[in-house]
């Protein structure tokens, strides 16, 4: 049994490498697990069956760094933790994204104190911004997808 | 109230055996406040936990206070819970200088310890016998006191529309 009799007759199909690498990346983009404080919930349940992030190429969350591809940073973060988020995001592979999940994560929320990192882009380069306190799973999910958009209009020559 | 029996007993058996170990009492709502002398904070303490009618086997929190532009500016507070006679009193201790602080209660409550630890790392006072004064909850290279009056409140401006631009530009974005 060969490739052709699974595929069926698909024919050839032609694409810019570009497009399919991105269509790739955006379709099989595997979060990090970075719950640190009520976002994490909302982002337990747009995981969950409910909302269902699988739908957008998400199974499941990785809780290694090595494995993942996305970092979704859910909460405040303090100043003792920050090492830590930029130790993890250091270990993820090349190419890896950043989501700021909710207000504390992306510029302190409330807390305006000595404690909390005001906005965990001064520790690692964040690319989408999601607002809400916390955000709803649509909003996130939205995040999401506004990301997976960023992805696909990549160019490879600014990888390599 | 069996409270205020319990808390003039208590008062009581302090005064006849340290005279001169209480400079004040304070009542706020049913609770009582011994303000001790710094130097018999330790006799005190070891005398509410081993006398038989007051046992107080437990010490709930130490509790620093900074009032800053009074003198002296530290004071501290022993929450004392006792088990056994479901009875608590505080006992407190004017600090003037913090690095000169009040004897460790270690020898008393071994807990004392970890809860001097923690008034040490945010509010800067250090206690005498307590080697193991060090950074619990702050990084390890942390500068400063944070709980003290004279600290720093936030190190972040807001950012409106009218002031974005100007933030932004001295905002320390990472680098991949």
């Amino acid at each position: 049994m060969g490739v052709e009799q699974k595929l069926g007759e698909m024919g050839i199909v032609t694409a810019r490498l570009e497009d399919l690498v991105n269509w790739g990346r955006t379709n099989a983009m595997w979060p990090m697990l970075f719950g640190l404080a009520c976002c994490a919930i909302e982002m337990m349940s747009s995981q969950a069956a409910h909302y269902d992030a699988s739908r957008f190429g998400m199974e499941l969350m990785r809780p290694s760094p090595r494995q993942s591809d996305l970092m979704i940073v859910a909460g405040r973060v303090s100043r003792k933790m920050a090492p830590v988020l930029r130790r993890l995001y250091d270990q993820m592979s090349a190419p890896k994204w950043v989501i700021a999940m909710g207000d504390c994560a992306s510029c302190g929320g409330i807390f305006n104190n000595y404690a909390i990192v005001q906005g965990v882009d001064e520790i690692v380069p964040v690319d989408v911004y999601v607002a809400g306190c916390p955000p709803r799973p649509e909003q996130l999910l939205d995040g999401i997808l506004s990301l997976h958009e960023k992805v696909r209009g990549e160019k490879l020559k600014d990888w390599a | 109230m069996a409270d205020n029996a319990a808390h003039e007993l208590i008062l009581n058996k302090v005064r006849d055996t340290f005279p001169e170990a209480v400079d004040e009492v304070i009542d706020f709502r049913g609770e009582r406040t011994l303000v001790v002398a710094q130097e018999s904070l330790a006799d005190v303490a070891r005398l509410l936990r081993d006398d038989e009618e007051t046992r107080f086997n437990m010490l709930e929190d130490i509790v620093a206070d900074d009032m800053l532009p009074d003198f002296p500016r530290f004071a501290v507070n022993y929450h004392l819970y006792s088990i056994p006679l479901n009875q608590r009193i505080r006992l407190r201790v004017a600090v003037e200088d913090p690095d000169d602080g009040p004897e460790t209660m270690g020898t008393v409550w071994p807990v004392a310890t970890w809860l001097e630890t923690e008034v040490w790392d945010l509010m800067g006072v250090t206690f005498k016998g307590n080697e193991k004064l060090r950074r619990l909850f702050l990084p390890e290279d942390w500068q400063g006191h944070p709980l003290r009056k004279d600290y720093p409140l936030g190190y972040e401006e807001v950012q409106f529309s009218f002031n974005w631009k100007a933030i932004d530009a001295k905002k320390p974005y990472a680098k991949d």
